[in-house]
């Protein structure tokens, strides 16, 4: 499979929050043969809430940026990212440029600045879409590596927001998304039924309106734990950190008894391809994933 | 009654994708797609209504927009594809330029004194300076207190090595380019403003 520019982001980096993500991806597209060749010099994409700081342009600019890099670097090679905030601020740059009149001259006068272009035409793809997408990996080749299913273990598939609005993976629904099950049951495990899976866990608003959001985390929690769930599996950097670094904060404030794990897909794949716990990042888990040590 | 339609005006021009207010058919799906729903003082159908109206201050000076998490389900559910989402955080943005938002207002002073300067000084999220400039907002002693309150977690994250221990992150290769980019950028976004 040829190269792809990837975009890991703040989140991913070494000793960030979601460093267990990237440990986990890194092993899991080494085993697939995905090969991805980081941007170099990439900056943040503004998240969800650098629109109060960042406007409008400002706020595109970063995005831009990341662009100009890519194809400096990359050529034409589709811009691959991990991380939901990411994905969503490069899939809505690339959709403003051509939608909005005057938004690409503007960007493209502020990334002058800078030496650098972008017209706005590399395709983005999240890393997801490589995987369940017949023409890069697709569902036979992920259930065909399993050597260690994760049979028996009940999985709530947490999909969240932003890898699901307002974009989406391609070819799956906004009410009701199936590809993270069925990741689920490609591992050997079963998915259970989750009324919360597109549920929002606060966001980014978890450092500044912390109550209300574990208000919200609550319910995420108890649905997966009403369902039968014995660990809880995402995509997004940003849900797998509230829902589980709050859990005991939930506790304190609802007088519940939440000790619930909550992983990527990614670390169940390379855990069910045979990668053990260190490659699968499992020793990152601030809440440990103990039900899964069997299979490693 | 008179209505004073400058500031609708003003919305439709200068704020962001703000024009598409006039599309809202008030119907009140948004308000009741929103996670924080309970907490605001405006749903997005409310907000907008007062936009047509001309009342700014009852806008600016709401707290609806800071309640937005960016999750999304508005935008998707509006039946008249509406992009809710990001007409709310122009309207956030709107409030912060005309400084008519509340100083005090939580997820304002995270957004805009701690986020966009923490990302802005090097390039990248620096985590765990953003984390001890949030809770130092208020000065040391509520500081020490939000520190301690969130002790566990923040020894949870170190053990794990998903928490930088030293909060300092050099800034990326081309800053400057980066720095003259955004510069640039915010004298189109102003210019953009007085040319309505």
């Amino acid at each position: 499979m040829k190269e792809f520019a990837f975009y890991p982001g703040c989140s991913s980096e070494k000793n960030a929050s979601a460093s267990n993500m990237e440990n986990s991806v890194h092993h899991m597209c080494e085993m697939l043969g995905v090969k991805l060749k980081e941007i170099d010099d990439w900056n943040c994409c503004s998240a969800s809430i650098g629109y109060a700081g960042g406007g409008h342009l400002p706020r595109l600019a970063l995005t831009a940026r990341n662009f100009a890099l890519s194809k400096q670097q990359m050529g034409d090679s589709p811009v691959v990212a991990s991380c939901a905030a990411c994905w969503l601020a490069l899939r809505e740059t690339n959709e403003r440029m051509h939608e909005e009149p005057g938004v690409k001259e503007n960007l493209n006068t502020a990334l002058k600045e800078a030496g650098l272009s972008y017209d706005g035409k590399l395709e983005v793809k999240h890393l997801v879409e490589l995987l369940v997408d017949d023409a890069y990996v697709g569902f036979d080749a992920l259930k065909a590596k399993v050597t260690k299913p994760l049979t028996g273990v009940k999985m709530a598939g947490y999909v969240g927001c932003q890898t699901n609005r307002p974009f989406g993976i391609a070819g799956d629904n906004y009410e009701n998304p199936e590809y993270l099950d069925r990741m689920i049951e490609a591992c050997g495990a079963t998915a259970v039924p989750f009324p919360k899976k597109v549920a929002c866990c606060g966001g980014a608003l978890a450092f500044s309106e912390n109550e209300k959001s574990c208000d919200l985390i609550k319910d995420i929690l108890q649905s997966a734990v009403d369902n039968g769930a014995e660990v809880i599996v995402t995509p997004c950097p940003v849900c797998q950190l509230n829902v589980e670094v709050y859990q005991e904060k939930v506790n304190k404030l609802f007088g519940t008894n939440f000790a619930i794990p909550v992983v990527y897909y990614s670390q169940l794949f390379v855990l069910a391809w045979g990668g053990g716990w260190k490659k699968a990042a499992l020793d990152q888990q601030v809440v440990p994933a103990d039900v899964l040590k069997k299979f490693a | 009654m008179a209505y004073d339609l400058s500031f609708a005006k003003e919305v439709y021009k200068t704020s962001e994708v703000g024009y598409w207010i006039k599309m809202c058919m008030q119907c009140g799906v948004c308000a009741g797609s929103c996670p924080l729903g309970p907490h605001w003082e405006h749903s997005p159908r409310q907000l907008f209504q007062l936009v047509r109206a001309g009342k700014m201050e009852e806008v600016l000076k709401s707290d609806s927009m800071w309640m937005c998490t960016s999750c999304y389900n508005c935008i998707v559910r509006c039946p008249r594809g509406l992009p809710i989402t990001h007409i709310v955080h122009g309207l956030a943005r709107l409030a912060v330029e005309k400084g008519m938002a509340d100083p005090k207002q939580p997820t304002r002073r995270f957004a805009v004194e701690v986020f966009w300067d923490n990302i802005t000084s090097t390039g990248r999220v620096g985590e765990a300076g953003l984390t001890m400039k949030l809770y130092f907002i208020d000065g040391i002693g509520p500081g020490i207190q939000r520190g301690l309150e969130m002790k566990n977690q923040a020894l949870g994250m170190l053990k794990t090595k998903r928490l930088n221990p030293i909060p300092f992150r050099s800034k990326i290769k081309g800053f400057a380019g980066f720095k003259a980019m955004l510069d640039k950028a915010f004298e189109l976004e102003a210019k953009k403003e007085s040319n309505a």
